[in-house]
């Protein structure tokens, strides 16, 4: 095969910026200075220990976990009925639904952060752990409907007719035929829905208030107060978390599953 | 359990457009009725109506002394094979057989049996434990077929059920599906757009077009004797010439044609229903001969069929289509007469 070396310049340097950034992160991570610097001066672990020593981490930690989570589920309970609705009765709806489902990544997210601190909080009073999930729901809102949706028009609906013509009342069948053949959609929507919501800064910083805040918004706050290495390996954990939860996807569906 | 199924008065809409106009269909206790027809004439929202996925406008829909009407589609007990096979991918050929038992509450030990006994009825034995991924289309048509057979419904219902095999295929199951049908005397709606297929399992045919029944007979019926034009032309009646009778002539009726000609019928041979009327015939209805009483005409193309030679004929009714004998092929361009062959002709009402 003949290769161009002007391609194979361009493909090396494209892979250096994309991986060069998360070689610096770890070096970074890894410095035993008090200051950020590359290439690392020393080992040590010491900054991956501070942020468990850091209860303000700590905390924004699991706040951002239980916000992945519930954020996720309740977009998913919304999500998925409607992904079902507009595959099943496609040709009887609008398509124009469709497209509302996905203004919330058309819309740019510091407008949404915004206006959701305008009314969900503000307006309506919600106590600051409930409008994060509310803000965070409709942030990822989208990918639930989209990668689920995406599985249901390759459903064959004649299937679900097939049970019910058995004997299986229609809600039923949805259990026990519709969801386990979009299992695989249904796991793939969860699984990019946490990360974005895991890693979102821009709705979280309208939405966080005294005394609850989210890991990301901690890491920049922690940023204007100190330039030690913890962001740094604040980071690197959370790059092994979306590694690990990709890898399980890779084990269970296949990354190509979520190209589709 | 042997039940008549019985459609009254059916209308029913897709929005606003109407698709079946008041609709009567009876289907005899064991009896297999096909709805042919094309796209769009509707014979599938006709089985939908009776499986319960769509709600007619006006009418009932009995079977035996149940009024399936306003019942949930699940509690119809109506045994469906769909087009696509429908099967359930996420579980084994047993699984999918014994799902409808199961949602009739039947233990786990008595559901394994009689899903088995079917399994092996239908043939697949050694497939049980494999998911429908892993099989053929034909196979997966006998777990279709088996799954539905398996809940003893007293109704059949086919959705096309074949047009995604092959044509050796089609056959082979068409035969098993009929075999299967009449072994259990079970009543069967059978919907389906071929002829051949549905002439070739039913006991009688309903041919539809734009919501309605336009006959209900027996395949050889149709086949030889169709009620109108739309059925005459759906079986092959392709030649459609308008005749006006003028006259009695002893013992046969004299027609004229558009443009003056004048045919002779022996009434011994034709029935004339009405004064104006028209002569359906299929290409071998109308022999090609050097003279005789028929239909004056100028030969045109010749093409050669394997068993007759087939003209296409310029005559003052228009253009029609005739057979020649192989004895005997004329070059285009000769002067010709059109018999009619009575066996292959048929007189309906204008």
């Amino acid at each position: 095969m003949k290769t161009n070396p002007f391609l194979i310049a361009f493909a090396v340097l494209t892979f250096a910026f994309l991986i060069g950034p998360l070689i610096i992160i770890i070096g970074t991570s890894l410095s035993d200075t008090t200051y950020l610097t590359f290439p690392p001066q020393g080992i040590s672990l010491r900054w991956y220990e501070n942020i468990f020593e850091i209860s303000a981490f700590r905390r924004t930690m699991v706040t951002s976990f239980l916000l992945a989570v519930g954020g996720t589920a309740l977009s998913m309970l919304i999500g998925i009925p409607a992904a079902y609705a507009m595959a099943r009765y496609r040709y009887e709806l609008p398509a124009i639904l469709g497209n509302i489902y996905v203004l919330p990544i058309l819309i740019p997210e510091i407008v949404l952060g915004f206006s959701l601190m305008k009314s969900v909080a503000v307006g309506m009073d919600f106590p600051i752990m409930a409008a994060l999930l509310v803000g965070h729901a409709l942030l990822v809102l989208p990918y639930c409907v989209r990668v689920v949706g995406a599985s249901l028009n390759a459903f064959d609906f004649s299937i679900e007719e097939a049970a019910v013509s058995l004997g299986c009342p229609r809600w039923k069948a949805f259990f026990t035929v519709v969801l386990p053949n979009v299992r695989a959609g249904i796991i793939a929507g969860f699984i990019l829905a946490f990360i974005t919501s895991l890693n979102d800064v821009s709705i979280s910083i309208f939405l966080t208030g005294p005394g609850v805040s989210t890991l990301p918004i901690q890491l920049l706050a922690h940023m204007e107060q100190f330039f030690d290495p913890t962001i740094a390996s604040v980071s690197v954990l959370l790059m092994f978390v979306t590694v690990g939860v990709m890898a399980i996807v890779e084990r269970t569906l296949g990354l190509t599953f979520l190209t589709k | 359990m042997t039940v008549s199924l019985t459609l009254s008065g059916i209308t029913a809409h897709y929005g606003t457009t109407k698709v079946l106009e008041d609709l009567d269909l009876h289907v005899n206790e064991g009896e297999l009725v096909s709805l042919l027809g094309s796209s769009g004439c509707g014979k599938t929202t006709t089985l939908r109506l009776v499986a319960g996925f769509l709600e007619p406008t006006t009418g009932t829909i009995q079977l035996g002394e149940r009024d399936l009407t306003r019942l949930p589609a699940h509690a119809r007990n109506i045994g469906l094979v769909f087009q696509t096979y429908a099967l359930f991918p996420h579980l084994t050929v047993r699984d999918n057989v014994a799902f409808g038992l199961k949602q009739r509450g039947i233990g786990a030990a008595e559901r394994r049996k009689r899903a088995e006994t079917m399994i092996d009825r239908v043939g697949l034995t050694d497939f049980a434990d494999r998911h429908p991924a892993n099989l053929s289309g034909g196979q997966r048509q006998r777990v279709a077929l088996a799954r539905a057979l398996v809940i003893e419904p007293p109704l059949l219902m086919f959705d096309e059920p074949l047009s995604n095999l092959d044509a050796k295929l089609r056959v082979d199951m068409r035969v098993e599906i009929r075999r299967l049908q009449q072994a259990n005397g079970t009543t069967a709606l059978y919907v389906t757009h071929d002829q051949e297929e549905a002439f070739s399992i039913s006991d009688r045919v309903a041919i539809m077009n734009a919501g309605k029944i336009m006959q209900l007979d027996t395949p050889e019926v149709l086949y030889s004797r169709p009620a109108n034009t739309f059925v005459a032309d759906f079986v092959g009646f392709e030649n459609m010439i308008p005749l006006r009778a003028v006259a009695e002539a002893g013992d046969a009726v004299r027609a004229e044609m558009p443009g003056g000609a004048i045919l002779t019928l022996p009434k011994s041979q034709f029935t004339v229903p009405s004064k104006d009327f028209i002569l359906a015939t299929r290409p071998e209805g109308l022999l090609a001969a050097q003279s005789g009483e028929g239909i004056p005409t100028t030969l045109g193309l010749r093409t050669y069929l394997g068993r007759a030679y087939q003209y296409q004929c310029d005559t003052p009714a228009g253009e029609v289509k005739a057979n020649g004998p192989l004895a005997q092929p004329f070059d285009s361009g000769t002067q010709a007469v059109l018999i009619p062959q009575p066996e292959q002709c048929c007189l309906l009402s204008a």
